[in-house]
This record gives C-alpha cells, sequence and structure tokens, in this order.
C-alpha cells in the first residue's frame, strides 16, 4: 500500500508522495484506488472517474477542466487538464501585433 | 518594555523598526553602478549597492516607479544612511533620493561621478563618506521591539508539490500569527494568485479591497493574453510542471497558502509602494522573483520568508530572505541554500503547527540579526520592475 495525499474532501484527485506503479492500490485520504498509470512522485492520481469537460477539483476549488476522459486511477496532469486561465492561444482575438526588428 | 514575543531591532526615528542597519549606495543610472557597488563593496557586509539596469531612456509610468522604487529603498527601514552615487546627466534626480532618506532621518550625501572628475575618484570619495556613515551605524545597538512593527513578505519561487501541501501552509500559519499580533504581511505575484483570488476576495476587509484585488488579477490575465500565448509555458514555469504542478489555477491555490487563513485582506497596493494597513496586503507585482522581492521590500517589509519547492538562491540587498523547503530532496541537494527544512511535514508527520512554531522562532531570530543562507552566500539580487520599453 501506498499513500497519497487529499487536501480537501470535495477533491477528485490526490498528490503521490512517491512514485507509484501502475497496478499498484493507493490509500488516499479515507479512499482507496488502483492505478492504472504510473505516478511520478509528486504528481497527480484520479480518484474516481472524471468526464471529458468536468472541473479537475484540487484544495477544495477547480484546478482545470479534463480535456478528456479521465479514469479512476489515471495519472492527471498536463495531458488530460487544461487550464480555464490565461489561454491567451484560445483567444485570437486578443493577439497583439507581432513584435520584432524591422 | 513590550509584552509577547519580541526581536532586537533598530527603532528608526520615523518611528519604523529595521532588522539590518545598512550603508544603502544607490547608483541613480545603470551608468553609475558599477561605482557603487564598488564603495558598498569597500564596507562589507554593511555596505548594500542597489545595482540596477533603469534610470535613464525611461518616460512615463517606468521612470516614475524608478524613482519611487529607489527612494523606497533610501528610507526603508533597514537603511540606517544612505550615498547616492550619480553620473550627473540622467534622469532620475540623486537630489530626490537623498532627500527621501533625509526626510526619514537618515543622513544622505550624493557622489557625482562627472562631477568628482571619473570613475577613480567618486569611487574613492563614495569609499570615504561610506567608510564613516558606517563607522556611526556600526555603534547603533539593536532594542526590543514588537512584533507589531513587522512588515513580513511572504514569497513562493521554485514550486512543486510540496510548496502547496507543506511549505506555503506552514508559513501561512506564521502570517496569521503575525497579523494577530498587530502586524503586517504583504503577499505579491498576481499572476499567481490567478485562479486563487475568489478565496482571498472573500477575506477581505471591505468590499472595496475585494474589488480591487479582483481588477488586479483581470488586468493581469488581460495583458497575458493579448499577447496571444498559451500562459502555461511561464505560468506554471517548465520545472514546476515537473515537480506536479499541471495549471496556474492549482499553483496560485498552493501559493496563496502562505498568505494565511484567517488574515483579513486589508489593501492592494502598486508596485514598491508604501503598505500602510496592517493585516494582509497584496502588492501588484509580477511572478519573476527577484523583481517581486525588490517590490515588497520597497513597498516597506523588513524580512521576507521564501518557500521554495525546487531550490532557489534569491537574496535582497537589505532585507533578508529566509528559505523554507517542503522538499526533502531539495533540504539535502541544497542545504547551502534552505534555512529551515519543513519536510517533516510529508515525510515524518511533524505537525502544522510545530513546523509554523519553529519559522516564527527563525524569523524573530533572523529579524534580530542571525544572517540568513541569502545573507552568508552573498545573494543581495535586485531588480525593479519594468513595463515599457527604453527610449
Amino acid at each position: 500500500m501506498i499513500a497519497a495525499i487529499v487536501v480537501h474532501d470535495a477533491d477528485n484527485v490526490a498528490t503521490a508522495l512517491e512514485p507509484i506503479n501502475a497496478g499498484q492500490t493507493v490509500e488516499a485520504g479515507a479512499a482507496r484506488v488502483t492505478a492504472i498509470d504510473s505516478i511520478p512522485r509528486g504528481h497527480k492520481i484520479a480518484l474516481r472517474d472524471i468526464a471529458a469537460g468536468a472541473t479537475v477539483v484540487k484544495y477544495g476549488s477547480p484546478i482545470g477542466t479534463a480535456s478528456s476522459a479521465i479514469a479512476a486511477g489515471a495519472h492527471v496532469h498536463t495531458h488530460n487538464v487544461a487550464s480555464a486561465r490565461g489561454r491567451g492561444d484560445l483567444h485570437a482575438a486578443h493577439a497583439a501585433p507581432e513584435v520584432g526588428i524591422p | 518594555m513590550t509584552r509577547g514575543p519580541a526581536f532586537l531591532g533598530y527603532a528608526r526615528p520615523d518611528g519604523s523598526v529595521g532588522t539590518r542597519n545598512h550603508v544603502l549606495v544607490v547608483p541613480t543610472v545603470i551608468c553609475a553602478a558599477v561605482v557603487a557597488e564598488r564603495i558598498a563593496a569597500a564596507i562589507a557586509p554593511i555596505g548594500a549597492a542597489l545595482p540596477h539596469l533603469a534610470g535613464c531612456g525611461q518616460i512615463g509610468p517606468d521612470l516614475t516607479v524608478t524613482h519611487e522604487t529607489l527612494a523606497a529603498y533610501a528610507r526603508h527601514p533597514n537603511v540606517g544612511a544612505v550615498v547616492v552615487v550619480a553620473l550627473g546627466c540622467e534622469q532620475v534626480v540623486a537630489q530626490q533620493i537623498a532627500d527621501a532618506a533625509r526626510q526619514a532621518g537618515r543622513p544622505a550625501h550624493i557622489v557625482s561621478i562627472q562631477g568628482e572628475g571619473g570613475t577613480p575618484r567618486a569611487t574613492a570619495r563614495g569609499i570615504d563618506i561610506a567608510r564613516e556613515l558606517a563607522d556611526t551605524l556600526e555603534r547603533v545597538e539593536r532594542t526590543w521591539c514588537p512584533v507589531s512593527s513587522l512588515v513580513l513578505s511572504v514569497k513562493c519561487g521554485g514550486s512543486d508539490y510540496t510548496s502547496g501541501l507543506a511549505s506555503n501552509p506552514a508559513v501561512g500559519r506564521v502570517a496569521d500569527t503575525i497579523v494577530d499580533l498587530g502586524g503586517a504581511v504583504v503577499l505579491g505575484e498576481i499572476a499567481e494568485i490567478m485562479g486563487a483570488e475568489h478565496l482571498l476576495a472573500a477575506r477581505a476587509s471591505t468590499p472595496a479591497a475585494g474589488a480591487q484585488l479582483l481588477r488586479v488579477v483581470s488586468r493581469v490575465e488581460a495583458e497575458a493574453m493579448a499577447l496571444g500565448v498559451d500562459i502555461r509555458g511561464t505560468q506554471p514555469s517548465p520545472g514546476n510542471i515537473r515537480g506536479g504542478l499541471t495549471t496556474i489555477e492549482e499553483k496560485s491555490l498552493g501559493a496563496t497558502h502562505k498568505a494565511g487563513e484567517r488574515a483579513r485582506l486589508e489593501d492592494v497596493v502598486g508596485y514598491a509602494a508604501p503598505i500602510t494597513k496592517r493585516g494582509l496586503t497584496v502588492m501588484d507585482t509580477p511572478g519573476l522573483d527577484v523583481e517581486s522581492v525588490t517590490g515588497m521590500v520597497g513597498g516597506g517589509a523588513q524580512i521576507v520568508v521564501f518557500t521554495t519547492g525546487l531550490g532557489t538562491p534569491t537574496g535582497n540587498p537589505i532585507a533578508p530572505v529566509i528559505k523554507v523547503t517542503g522538499n526533502a530532496r531539495t533540504a539535502q541537494s541544497m542545504a547551502d541554500n534552505i534555512d529551515v527544512d519543513v519536510s517533516g511535514i510529508l515525510t515524518a508527520g511533524e505537525a502544522f503547527d510545530g513546523a509554523a512554531r519553529r519559522l516564527f522562532n527563525e524569523v524573530l531570530e533572523v529579524a534580530s540579526g542571525r544572517p540568513t543562507a541569502a545573507e552568508r552566500l552573498g545573494h543581495r539580487e535586485f531588480a525593479i520592475h519594468r513595463r515599457n520599453p527604453t527610449i
């Protein structure tokens, strides 16, 4: 059994304090979940299924949106979570003129 | 005689209290930076120079910010005397920097490189003046001062998963304690509030303070978006992402823990502007560590508590910067740069309250004169935030 930290009751992810191998059972607060991916130390594991487009919650607050369906036990990181903030790349209308040497 | 926790500080004529007693050597402009550094080095460690890249070729707000930041350091509680090193033809006015110091009751002198007739003569003249000032300052004794006279800057840099889970919540307890005792805390880095602003706004003591915080965060987000790129790449940084932080929201939620849980948000101020309220103030600084610390110290912070998961060396010319890590590997691998290891919170079951007590005692010891790792290693980073082009 390996432990991962859950900060808030509303969280649907936990943080791995040690590297977790796929197939290991993880004790995360009151929950137990089987890792389906390897999770590097300090990275997050899904505590339950998170639908594409659903909110990923840590510290009891939204930390982003699932960019694809995330299964319980999966590695949760930049490959499957999108930030909702500061996304100038999605708002081309805001784009400033290019800066460069004429 | 003060009651309750206290530290040994320098009581200033203007009522402020210093944790250090430096002779500050201020170049008005980049052209005077080398002379200023040589003068300060001649009276190390009491000498502190502020080498910077600005002071000329600036228009509008940037010139004002340069001027006000240098003036803020000249009247800072941690400064006992000032030598202003001018070139002679620059925009920043040496007399105004010297006047800021004198109005706060500190002796101030001006050395002009053009006026003295070149680098060797200006350096020699500056060293003569600085040595005399240092002799006087070295005779000043520390006295017991209440915690209510402290302005604590809280900062994080090189964050990883341990920052939000261990070191920042531990520092947050210290921030709450200092505010409970009548002191002030300042939090900067607006981009790293993005995603957690609702929690800070809910703690605002007035609707105006909460609304101002939300406005400043929106402005910074709009500025980032106007560049037409994904903010990810700098927020979180590549190192943050390797360390397990996925989005700016996650980084911010972890980062704002260091501003405590109870302390009310009293004020939102501009870069390096005076922190006048007790309780929590948010300062409009960028996320770049050195610019952020430079601004918060300019606002009056006499001491900085800086958490780091990955490890970082940043110091300041006049304020002690205490490095705290919640990462046991960093505590070992960068031991020379770390002052307080709170990794036991994650690895050894250390209680947050116990870690916070150790940290609070460290704040009082350092405020009373114990050198930090950054001070011992000579880390004196200083950078004034710039927003506009150099003309």
